[in-house]
C-alpha cells in the first residue's frame, strides 16, 4: 500500500508529469505537436532563399577530431567485401523515376568534377563538429539520370542495418538540387573513412546529421515516401519519430 | 440596494479614509493570459530543453564542439532526472516535438503581448521605469525594503515597484528575446538563410551555451517569483492574476 505521506509527496510532480506522459502517448495531442514541423519547415524556406547557403570556412576552424555517430562500420558480409577490395567495385544506382537509370562504379563518381567544401555537422544530440568535404553535386547526377516531373523526393538506400532494417533517409528537390549537396567520397582532405561512410555519404548542410546518410548504394527518385519502407522518409523517422525535416 | 453592496463597490477613492478592504483592478486580460499562457509554456520548455541536453550534457564556446572537444561544462551522463523532463524517460525525438511546437506558443505569445502592450500603453505606463525610480538611492531603497519583507501597500501595491520593473523589463525585452534567437541560431537553416545571427552569438556552440544560461535565468526568476507571490500573501496575489482584481493592502501606518 502506498503511504499517505509518500502519495502526497509525489503527487505534485507526479500529476504534472503523468499528465505530460499521457499526452506524449496521446496519438491526437501528439500529432497536434507535430504539426508544428510543416509549420517550421514552411517557415524556415520562407524567409531564407533555396539557394542560400551554408557556411564555409577555413582550414583554420577544421575540429582537431571529427568524431562519428551511429553506425561506425557496417557489419554485413558485402561491406567486409568491398572493404576488403578498397571499394574498387562498388557502385552508385541511381533509379526510380528517372529517364536514364545510372550504375556508375565509385572512381568513376571521384573522376567527376568535385566541390569542397569546410562546413559544420550539427548533430540532432547537440554537438557540432566542423569538416573538409569532397564530392560530387547532386543535381550533376539527378541531371544525367533525367529526373521525371513526377519525381518529388530523393531516397538515399545505405548498406548499414539496425537489426533487420536499412537505414535509409530522404530529402525534397529544394535541398536535392541545392548547390552544397553533395554525394561525398572525400574528408579533410583523404578519402572518406569508414566511420564517416566510406565509400559514400550525403552532404546536406541545412540539415541536421542523421540526414546525412553513409554508406550510400542506390539513390532512388520517388513521388511519394509512403511507399518506402515504414514510410516516414528516414530510419530515424520510421523508429523513433525524429522530424523528417530537421532544419532546426 | 442594501448597504454592504455599496460598502463592497471597488471605488478609487483618493480622499481619506480608504475602505478598510479596497478591491482594485490591477491586471488587464492580455496581461493575464500571457502569464498563464507562459507558466505553461516556459515549463514546457525548460523540461523539454533538459531532456534534449541529456543527449549531450557537454557546452562548449564557439563554432563547433563535440567529445573530443574541451566542454566549460559537463553534466556527465543523462544527468536530468525523470521529473525535470518531458517526457520523463529518455526520448530526444518526442522531447523535440514538444520543444519545437511549444517554441512557436512562446514567439507567437511574445509577440502578441508585446503588440497589445505597446498598444494600451501596458509597456509605457506600468513596465517603464521612470529616470526617479532608476535613481540608485532609490533602488537601494526598494532592495532595503524588499530585504525586510515590507511590501508595498495602499496604492503603491497597485503599481510595481522598481525591482520588479527591472526584472520584468528584463524577462521580457532581454530574456526572453535572447533565449529565441539563440535557439534560432542553433538550426542549421536558419544560419544559412541569417548568418549574422549565429555571428553575433559567436558560434553554433556559443548559442547553444548561452541558451542554457539564459534558461538557467529564466528559472532563477521563476523561483524568485514564487517566492514573492508566497510572501507577498499568494491567494490575493494568484487570484489577481486570475480574475485580475486585487484587494489592495491597507497602508501601513493604519495597521
Amino acid at each position: 500500500m502506498i503511504s499517505r505521506r509518500r502519495f502526497v509527496a509525489t503527487g505534485a510532480s507526479g500529476l504534472l508529469l503523468g499528465g505530460c506522459d499521457k499526452l506524449d502517448r496521446n496519438p491526437e495531442f501528439k500529432g497536434l505537436l507535430r504539426s508544428a514541423e510543416g509549420l517550421t519547415m514552411r517557415s524556415q524556406r520562407l524567409i531564407g532563399d533555396r539557394n542560400d547557403l551554408a557556411r564555409e570556412f577555413s582550414e583554420a576552424d577544421l575540429s582537431p577530431i571529427f568524431r562519428s555517430n551511429g553506425t561506425s562500420k557496417p557489419d554485413t558480409p558485402d561491406y567486409a567485401r568491398h572493404l576488403s577490395e578498397n571499394f574498387a567495385n562498388w557502385r552508385i544506382i541511381v533509379d526510380g523515376l528517372v529517364a536514364r537509370p545510372l550504375s556508375i562504379p565509385i572512381q568513376m563518381l571521384r573522376s567527376l568534377p568535385h566541390r569542397t567544401q569546410i562546413t559544420r555537422h550539427d548533430c540532432v544530440e547537440g554537438w557540432s563538429a566542423i569538416g573538409k568535404w569532397h564530392g560530387v553535386q547532386l543535381s550533376r547526377l539527378l541531371d544525367a539520370a533525367g529526373l521525371s516531373t513526377r519525381a518529388k523526393y530523393i531516397v538515399f538506400h545505405c548498406v548499414d542495418r539496425f537489426g533487420t532494417w536499412p537505414y535509409y533517409e530522404s530529402i525534397d528537390l529544394i535541398d536535392a538540387f541545392h548547390p552544397q549537396t553533395i554525394l561525398a567520397w572525400g574528408m579533410n582532405g583523404h578519402l572518406l573513412p569508414v566511420p564517416n561512410g566510406a565509400p559514400l555519404r550525403l552532404r546536406v548542410e541545412r540539415q541536421l546529421g542523421y540526414k546525412h546518410a553513409k554508406y550510400i548504394q542506390r539513390i532512388q527518385a520517388v513521388e511519394s515516401l509512403s511507399e518506402v519502407y515504414r514510410g516516414k522518409g528516414g530510419y530515424w523517422e520510421d523508429s523513433t519519430d525524429y522530424q523528417w525535416y530537421a532544419g532546426i | 440596494m442594501d448597504d454592504a453592496a455599496v460598502e463592497q463597490e471597488p471605488v478609487e477613492e483618493i480622499a481619506p479614509p480608504p475602505p478598510p478592504r479596497r478591491i482594485a483592478y490591477r491586471h488587464r486580460l492580455p496581461t493575464r493570459v500571457w502569464h498563464w499562457l507562459n507558466a505553461i509554456t516556459v515549463f514546457v520548455m525548460i523540461m523539454s530543453g533538459l531532456m534534449i541536453l541529456n543527449a549531450h550534457p557537454r557546452l562548449y564556446w564557439g563554432q563547433y564542439g563535440a567529445n573530443f572537444d574541451h566542454a566549460w561544462l559537463n553534466f556527465g551522463q543523462r544527468p536530468f532526472p525523470g521529473w525535470a523532463t518531458i517526457p520523463s524517460g529518455y526520448n530526444l525525438a518526442a522531447a523535440r516535438i514538444w520543444h519545437f511546437a511549444f517554441a512557436w506558443v512562446l514567439v507567437i505569445g511574445l509577440l502578441a503581448f508585446l503588440a497589445t502592450s505597446l498598444w494600451n500603453r501596458h509597456v509605457q505606463r506600468d513596465l517603464a521605469p521612470t529616470p526617479d525610480e532608476l535613481a540608485p538611492s532609490h533602488v537601494w531603497q526598494d532592495i532595503k525594503e524588499h530585504a525586510r519583507l515590507h511590501f508595498p501597500t495602499g496604492d503603491a501595491a497597485l503599481r510595481y515597484n522598481i525591482l520588479q520593473k527591472i526584472s520584468y523589463v528584463a524577462v521580457i525585452f532581454v530574456l526572453l528575446p535572447l533565449m529565441i534567437l539563440t535557439g534560432l541560431a542553433m538550426s542549421p537553416s536558419i544560419d544559412a538563410a541569417w548568418p549574422w545571427l549565429v555571428d553575433v552569438t559567436g558560434g553554433r556552440q556559443s548559442a547553444r551555451s548561452i541558451h542554457f544560461i539564459i534558461a538557467a535565468a529564466i528559472l532563477a526568476f521563476i523561483i524568485v517569483h514564487l517566492v514573492m507571490v508566497v510572501l507577498a500573501g499568494p491567494i490575493n496575489e494568484i487570484w489577481s492574476m486570475i480574475g485580475g482584481r486585487f484587494r489592495v493592502p491597507p497602508e501601513r501606518s493604519e495597521v
